[in-house]
This record gives structure tokens, C-alpha cells and sequence, in this order.
């Protein structure tokens, strides 16, 4: 319960960030849990949050429009709300088939 | 309405095996169509391809069109399969089997599958090169997209 107060206070909630393909690799990592601030609204807001953290995150991030997005193992595009997804993903346009 | 069967597997498949368990014992199929893809090396510099996928979602969001495929057409048995992990010029990368009573609702929903897969399941491909070298990641094309259009599906 006091948790509960104390992170609605710091206004952040934890997610879980997986990353692939060369996103994973300008990332640096596969995934990781971020505290992500709760007035991120959309996945595009996400986005410029996480470019600002470093190098290889803007190196990933460059060009927004490619780089895609599914929250909670669902297709998502920038404008979509986050939500209360759990695990939100990057990745680059698929190549499968 | 029948249930798809939906596969994302390391090793390799065999299109017999999946169409003898296709039927189920079923008289009424009169159309089975399949699609293989393979790995495909153009000039004779591949060594392999390496597939990455999104464990979880890859399962998911294949079920989630093979969902709308069986709402679609009138199907008897539908089967996607789709390895993972390092795969050779000549090895199976995908198969789709799609059966209904005539051919026309199977070729349709088989085609609609590849034109799904190739755009929306969360899969990328990676060069390794014959000379030893890792190459680069395969980028999509254009027309994959065009082609999923056609299915209102594009992502």
C-alpha cells in the first residue's frame, strides 16, 4: 500500500522494454525494466523519452518512422496510448515469411 | 469452426507429415493447397540466415490472422508454421497448408497467410555470408506491404 502511494507520487511506473534486430543492437541491449514517467502518454512520447537516455538509443531511434512498436505482444502505432501495457517492444519493419 | 494450428519451431518440418494430420479422418476436404518458403541464396555468396523472433508475440499474432482467415473462408484445416534461428540455402523457412472443400477458399486464405506473415509476424532476417562475415539485416520490401494491402491488413 505504501508502495502503491510512493510510486504514484514519484509518478513512474515499471515496464519492461525488449528491443530487436538492429534496435537491439544500436540499443546495446535485449531488454531491459525502466521507470517510466506515467505522463508518458502515447508510444510516440515513450519514443522521446527514451532518445534522450543515451547515444544508442538515439542511434536506434533516428528515424522514428520506421522503428515499430507492439504493446503487450499487440501491434501498436505512435499515436497509440500506452495504457497500463507491461512489456512494450521496438523493433524494425519484419522480414519474415 | 475449425482451429488453426500454429507452430514457431527451431527445427525443420515435412509438408507429408503435416497434410496426413491435416484431414482428421475428415472425407469432406476437397482442396489442400501449401506453401513452402525457402531460404534462398541469389548469387552464391549466403552461407545462412539468421531468423530473430519475438518469442510469445510470434505465436499470438500468427494465431490472430489465422483467427481471421478461418473467418474468412470456408476452411477445413489450416496449419502455419515458421522456424526460428539459422537456417541454409535450400532449408524450409515457412509452411502454410490451408484445405477446404474446393480450391478457390484455399488458395485465397493460403495466399492471405504468406502476405500476413510477411508483414505483421515479428520475425527478421540476418545475413551470414559465405566469406565468414556476418552481413547485414534483411530489410522489408515494399511490395510485402503492397501485397497485404490487398487483405486490408497492412500494419
Amino acid at each position: 500500500m505504501s508502495n502503491a502511494i510512493a510510486k504514484a507520487a514519484t509518478g513512474a511506473r515499471p515496464v519492461r522494454i525488449v528491443y530487436f534486430a538492429w534496435v537491439r543492437e544500436r540499443v546495446g541491449l535485449p531488454e531491459e525494466t525502466l521507470d517510466i514517467p506515467t505522463d508518458l502518454a502515447t508510444v510516440a512520447d515513450l519514443v522521446r523519452w527514451l532518445k534522450a537516455r543515451g547515444e544508442g538509443y538515439e542511434a536506434a531511434f533516428s528515424d522514428e518512422a520506421i522503428v515499430r512498436a507492439a504493446l503487450d505482444h499487440v501491434h501498436a502505432k505512435p499515436q497509440a496510448r500506452l495504457g497500463d501495457a507491461r512489456e512494450i517492444a521496438f523493433f524494425p519493419p519484419m522480414t519474415g515469411g | 469452426m475449425i482451429s488453426p494450428l500454429v507452430r514457431i519451431q527451431r527445427g525443420d518440418f515435412s509438408l507429408q507429415d503435416e497434410i496426413d494430420a491435416l484431414p482428421a479422418g475428415r472425407a469432406d476436404i476437397g482442396a489442400v493447397v501449401s506453401f513452402i518458403g525457402l531460404c534462398r541464396d541469389e548469387a552464391g555468396t549466403l552461407a545462412a540466415l539468421e531468423l530473430e523472433h519475438y518469442p510469445g508475440m510470434a505465436e499470438a499474432e500468427i494465431a490472430r490472422v489465422a483467427a481471421e482467415a478461418v473467418e474468412r473462408w470456408p476452411l477445413m484445416g489450416l496449419v502455419a508454421i515458421h522456424r526460428y534461428g539459422l537456417v541454409r540455402p535450400g532449408d524450409q523457412i515457412v509452411l502454410v497448408l490451408a484445405a477446404s472443400a474446393h480450391r478457390r477458399a484455399a488458395f485465397e486464405a493460403a495466399d492471405f497467410m504468406m502476405d500476413y506473415l510477411k508483414t505483421r509476424a515479428p520475425f527478421w532476417k540476418r545475413e551470414h555470408r559465405a566469406d565468414g562475415t556476418l552481413g547485414g539485416w534483411v530489410e522489408a520490401k515494399a511490395d510485402d506491404d503492397d501485397a497485404a494491402k490487398r487483405w486490408d491488413l497492412a500494419p
